[in-house]
């Protein structure tokens, strides 16, 4: 992986701020400018950058620096508190409903990994002994309903279909009903990727919400995704109401600067990551690992301990 | 926590609706050139994706020329930019294949879940409707009903497909495929291939040997070497440009989802710093939501309000 850059450049910047007592404007400045940077570059929207940027800045200038830190040692921390504050503190999971089947809807753009997605999830809920209904609620994407069936296959778990003639609303309930009749205690609904923009096809989700009343609506983002993703988790958000979000693709070496955009705009707490193409690569979120992974500085509190 | 949510989405919600506003107001009214406006200008570039790097060197041949006094008034900032987008962009037009010996080949190649399928039915259907005989080789054999999409759009375009079961070698369909092209006298062949990222050395090494393989039969081919990017994507767009074009010798790039709000500038930084153009947009999910990249019309739309 290749996280080179923030480490190094805000060692150089605290070398200069090394033995001073209290944190000037100034040397706040610089050592922001590098930390900007870096979040840009990892893809954090830039509002959200110039708003984090800001409020460290307030915390940081004119603080009496503790004993035990140097000056530079001390913006490091406060920088990455914020950011671990941001993304959320502590991992959360899906409710399960006293009331089963617990109802979860995928919902996101093209390509972003819901079908996929959905098939990990029900093996990740098999293991822990639920008996989850995969529905193919996706009948417009060439052979997506063959897809969900393929993975089902895979898993051994039952996949709802109703073809690609019914329409979404109708494939939700019925599947809710077999549910019920073969103690499904798990419904995971896969829809078709669609633009946050596309009035129709939100439109569609809405009614689906309505009809089902989902117990988790998950938005599953691709961590590529740059500048974006806070319009589109914005759009998502207002439209349905999210309950949380699955970052995908991990996997590779994207910083996932998203996370931490949608995170801050909506609120909504990152529940699982995507880490491969194989089923079993879903792994719950943490995320203080991911604070330090936009921030390209691998382990920051031995950042601190070197600084 | 909540009141610096609730501030951010404000703002966020603010920036959306006035930003182009504001600068067009600022540059019709032949307004001062000031700090502030210097700022908003590298807004629009930063949430367009074009990355702090390249915006950076755009906004230093800003200042320069401003200090040059090349730029005057603030009415010539936004020409200025364009202008200057446009040329990094400019060059690698596509000429659709003229001019090769039938087969053309188009490899097709991306990480995960980018367009590449998709793209491949809207070239074919592109071909197709120039009366050129068209066939697809589903070298995606990973991905669940991957032969299967590809199949559906083989069949809408009319286009011929060559296909092994799930799970075979790719370069064994590549391979099949390059001679029903030859035998068939087909005019173009397009091979579909499975999303991987660039950081898996293993499925990396998998695509250049069903590049050698094609490579072995017809010397010249494949002809084009197409990197699908995602609009969507940021920064890691870069990544994905370099390394794919170290290990297959991307030719051009397509940008898919256009149709969508994001911008795409991040081609801007893969053509600058990689020299790979831009020779296809995506901008819907039908087979005709495919058009040749233009250059001017792309660094205009960059400062468009959607
Ligand atoms: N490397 C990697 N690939 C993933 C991950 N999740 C999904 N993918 C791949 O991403 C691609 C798209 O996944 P899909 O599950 O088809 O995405 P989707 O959101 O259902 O797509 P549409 O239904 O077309 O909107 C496929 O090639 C998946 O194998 C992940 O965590 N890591
Ligand atoms: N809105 C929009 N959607 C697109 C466009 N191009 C492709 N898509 C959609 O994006 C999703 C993924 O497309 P695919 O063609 O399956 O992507 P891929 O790169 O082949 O995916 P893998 O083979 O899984 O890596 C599908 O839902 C497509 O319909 C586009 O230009 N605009
Ligand atoms: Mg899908
Ligand atoms: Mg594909």
């Amino acid at each position: 992986m290749v996280f080179e850059g923030l480490a190094d450049k805000l060692q150089q910047t605290f070398k200069k701020l090394r033995g001073r007592g209290k944190l000037s404007e100034a040397d706040v400045n610089e050592a922001m400018r590098e930390v900007r940077m870096a979040l840009l570059e990892a893809d954090v929207n830039f509002k959200v950058v110039k708003d984090f940027i800001s409020r460290i800045k307030e915390r940081a200038v004119g603080q009496e620096v503790m004993e035990s830190l140097t000056p530079g040692q001390y913006v490091v921390k406060i920088v990455n508190d914020e950011l671990t504050n941001l993304m959320g503190g502590t991992q959360s999971r899906i409710t399960i409903s006293s009331k089963p089947p617990t109802v979860v809807m995928l919902v996101g753009l093209q390509g972003a990994g819901k079908t996929t997605t959905a098939g990990k999830l029900a093996h990740y809920l098999k293991k822990q002994n639920k008996r989850p209904l995969l529905v193919a609620a996706d009948i417009y994407r060439p052979a997506a309903i063959k897809q969900l069936e393929v993975l089902g296959e895979q898993l051994e778990i039952p996949v709802f279909s109703l073809g690609d003639r019914e329409n979404p609303v109708t494939i939700a309930q019925k599947a809710i009903q077999r549910a019920l009749a073969y103690a499904n205690d798990i419904v995971i609904i896969d829809t078709a990727g669609r633009l946050h923009i596309n009035e129709e096809l939100m439109q569609e989700l809405k009614s689906v919400k309505q009809a089902v009343k989902p117990h988790e609506i998950l938005l599953v983002v691709d961590s590529m995704t740059g500048q974006d993703a806070v319009t589109v988790a914005e759009n998502f958000n207002q439209q349905l109401g999210l309950d949380g979000v699955i970052l995908t693709k991990l996997d590779g070496d994207a910083r996932g600067g998203a996370a931490l955009s949608i995170k801050a705009v909506t609120g909504c707490p990152i529940k699982f990551a995507g880490m491969g193409e194989k089923l079993d690569a879903l792994e719950p979120f943490h995320p203080d690992r991911m604070a330090s992974r936009i921030l390209g500085m691998g382990d920051v509190l031995s950042l601190i301990e070197k600084a | 926590m909540l009141g610096f949510f609730d501030k951010l989405k404000t703002g966020l919600e603010k920036t959306r609706h006035t930003f182009t506003e504001r600068i067009e107001q600022l540059i019709t009214g032949h307004g001062k050139i000031d700090e502030e406006l210097l700022d908003d200008l590298e807004a629009i570039l930063l949430s367009a994706d074009v990355g702090v790097k390249t915006t950076g060197k755009l906004m230093q041949n800003i200042k320069a020329a401003i200090k040059k006094n090349e730029i005057q008034t603030a009415d010539q900032l936004k020409p200025f930019l364009q202008d200057q987008i446009n040329s990094i962009l400019t060059g690698g037009e596509t000429d659709g294949g003229k001019d090769y010996p039938a087969p053309f080949i188009i490899m097709v190649v991306g990480v995960n879940g980018v367009g590449k399928t998709t793209t491949i039915g809207k070239l074919g259907h592109y071909y197709r409707q120039q009366g050129r005989k068209v066939l697809l080789a589903a070298a995606d054999t990973f991905r669940a009903a991957a032969i299967d999409q590809l199949e559906i759009w083989a069949g809408r375009t009319g286009a011929e497909l060559i296909k092994h079961s799930e799970g075979s070698d790719p370069a064994a369909v590549a391979f099949d495929a390059v001679q029903a092209a030859k035998a068939r006298k087909a005019d173009v062949l397009i091979v579909d291939t499975a999303g991987r990222l660039h950081t898996k050395s293993n499925l990396m090494d998998e695509l250049k040997k069903i590049r050698r393989v094609i490579a072995r039969e017809i010397p010249d081919a494949p002809q084009e070497t197409l990197l699908v990017l995602d609009a969507t994507t940021g920064q890691n767009a870069v990544n994905q440009a370099r390394t794919f074009g170290d290990v297959v010798q991307v030719s051009g790039v397509v940008l898919t989802k256009l149709d969508g709000t994001a911008k795409g500038g991040v081609v801007i930084a893969v053509k600058e710093e990689l020299g790979v153009p831009v020779r296809w947009i995506g901008i819907g999910e039908g087979m005709d939501d495919l058009r040749p990249f233009d250059a001017a019309e792309f660094a205009g739309a960059l400062f468009a309000d959607k």
